[in-house]
């Protein structure tokens, strides 16, 4: 828990409102159950990108668990889980990138893009599926592809929403070394 | 801030509990759902739900919003349960007795009776987490989830969280409709890649403000020494009442009787097939 200041649990509790908020009044269902066109994820990686995996994995727990919870079907928990898992390990990944400090360049949007494939992966086609057919015992067959498709899904709507969150913060960032003596 | 979630202040012996316990009844309830597949036990789950609601004065009238939600997943999940795997019944069950028709797709009794317990396993929790839901105060709740040994400053992320929702719920609400009085289209006549656009636009004042939100709020509680201490007092804290203690003991009595199910049936599912 080093490095998890009074910032930080502020980032988290405002991270997991607005990811409930995004996650329940904002979602396109897709067609395919548990699967919404979450544009939350965007935002979880963005938090998770700015205040690092502690945040980013408890704004994903509570904020959906919220969502669950609001929407009366349940915890889903094998789904709960993954969304943490993702916050977390966006934020670990990218506990190298400078956003707050106003840095985000090309090599970051690619970096910052790579990782969050990488992490989307990761709890969807993979934890979920496999806590769903533990907890659930649901055939391997439905779940992967339910992991697969909503992986593809959080990738492409984080890969727009998450990168142009991080462009507009570092943008009102003033960068360091800004500011010049006059002559 | 109290309606999100549907919290009803209706005097009832399950709003009197308190928080704490309530969470630890809930989770341990969900556990013991999670963890069974036999039929009687899910089927005791439903019923007993049902009686706590009547005892927690909860009309079904009140939790009527969640039908459609419940229904439509359902019903999709049912049908893709079945088209991804309509032989995952005899599987489990080991037998394979045909209904209808016969080869990929023929409905065998197996498939039937999984499905009809998955969707038994889905009634079992519901009842609860609704009635959590209705009876728990959002703020009781924060309090609650450090009294059960929670990070004082996680539960209180918790409870910023709470605190927050209703607030940038009607951010979002004014600035999409200053950009839709802009012209910008939200609604379904906009194409999908046209709406992301159009919510993303909305996203970036909503994230910038509650960046400076995040500044505002962690400077007054840094000021107000937030932190310094290992622990901390809540005013919504109440302590356990035997009912509490009593409640919470029943529902580690549900994980037993999972566990011991679980024994006796050499297996998670209970097998009428043999």
């Amino acid at each position: 828990m080093k490095n998890f200041s009074v910032k930080h649990i502020v980032a988290t509790g405002i991270g997991a409102a607005l990811f409930f908020v995004l996650g329940r009044f904002v979602a396109i269902p897709s067609g395919i159950p548990n699967t919404n066109i979450s544009i939350q994820y965007g935002l979880l990686a963005f938090i998770a990108a700015v205040f690092g995996p502690i945040a980013g994995l408890l704004s994903g727990l509570i904020g959906h668990f919220f969502i669950d919870f609001s929407f009366g079907w349940g915890i889903w928990w094998s789904w709960v889980i993954a969304s943490a898992v993702c916050g977390g390990i966006i934020g670990f990944l990218t506990r190298k990138l400078k956003i707050d400090e106003g840095e985000f360049d090309k090599a970051g949007i690619v970096k910052f893009n790579f990782f969050q494939l990488v992490a989307h992966l990761i709890s969807w086609a993979v934890i979920a599926p496999i806590l769903d057919i533990l907890i659930y015992d649901e055939p391997a067959n439905k779940v992967f592809v339910q992991g697969l498709v909503s992986a593809g899904v959080n990738v492409v709507t984080t890969a727009v929403v998450g990168t142009l969150l991080c462009i507009a913060y570092a943008a009102s960032i003033p960068k360091k070394g800004s500011l010049k003596e006059e002559d | 801030m109290n309606n999100i979630f549907n919290y009803i202040d209706r005097p009832s012996p399950i709003h009197s509990l308190t928080g704490a316990a309530k969470f630890v009844c809930l989770m341990l309830w969900s556990f013991a759902a999670m963890t069974t597949y036999d039929t009687r036990m899910l089927a005791g789950l439903v019923i007993l739900g049902l009686i706590l609601f009547r005892v927690g004065r909860i009309r079904i009238k009140d939790v009527s919003f969640v039908f459609s939600f419940m229904a439509f997943f359902l019903v999709v999940n049912t049908i893709m349960l079945y088209v991804f795997a309509p032989h995952h019944g005899s599987e489990i069950y080991g037998t394979c007795t045909y209904l209808l028709g016969s080869g990929r797709m023929g409905l065998t009794a197996e498939q039937l009776f999984y499905q009809f317990n998955y969707i038994l396993k889905f009634f079992a929790t519901i009842p609860v987490v609704l009635l959590f839901v209705s009876t728990t105060n959002p703020s009781e709740f924060a309090a609650s989830l450090n009294k059960i040994g929670v990070k004082y400053s996680i539960a209180y992320a918790v409870a910023l969280a709470l605190r927050y929702i209703p607030d940038i719920q009607k951010q979002y609400h004014e600035i999409s409709q200053a950009s839709q009085a802009r012209g910008i289209e939200m609604s379904r006549k906009a194409p999908l890649t046209e709406r992301l656009k159009a919510a993303s636009g909305i996203l970036i004042p909503l994230i910038l403000t509650s960046m400076s939100r995040i500044d505002t709020i962690s400077n007054a509680m840094e000021l107000r020494s937030f932190g310094k201490k290992r622990r901390r007092t809540w005013y919504m804290e109440r302590p356990f009442a035997p009912a509490d203690l009593v409640a919470m003991l029943l529902c580690a009595l549900l994980i037993l009787i999972s566990v011991w199910l679980t024994y006796v049936n050499q297996g998670r599912y209970y097998n009428p097939f043999k």
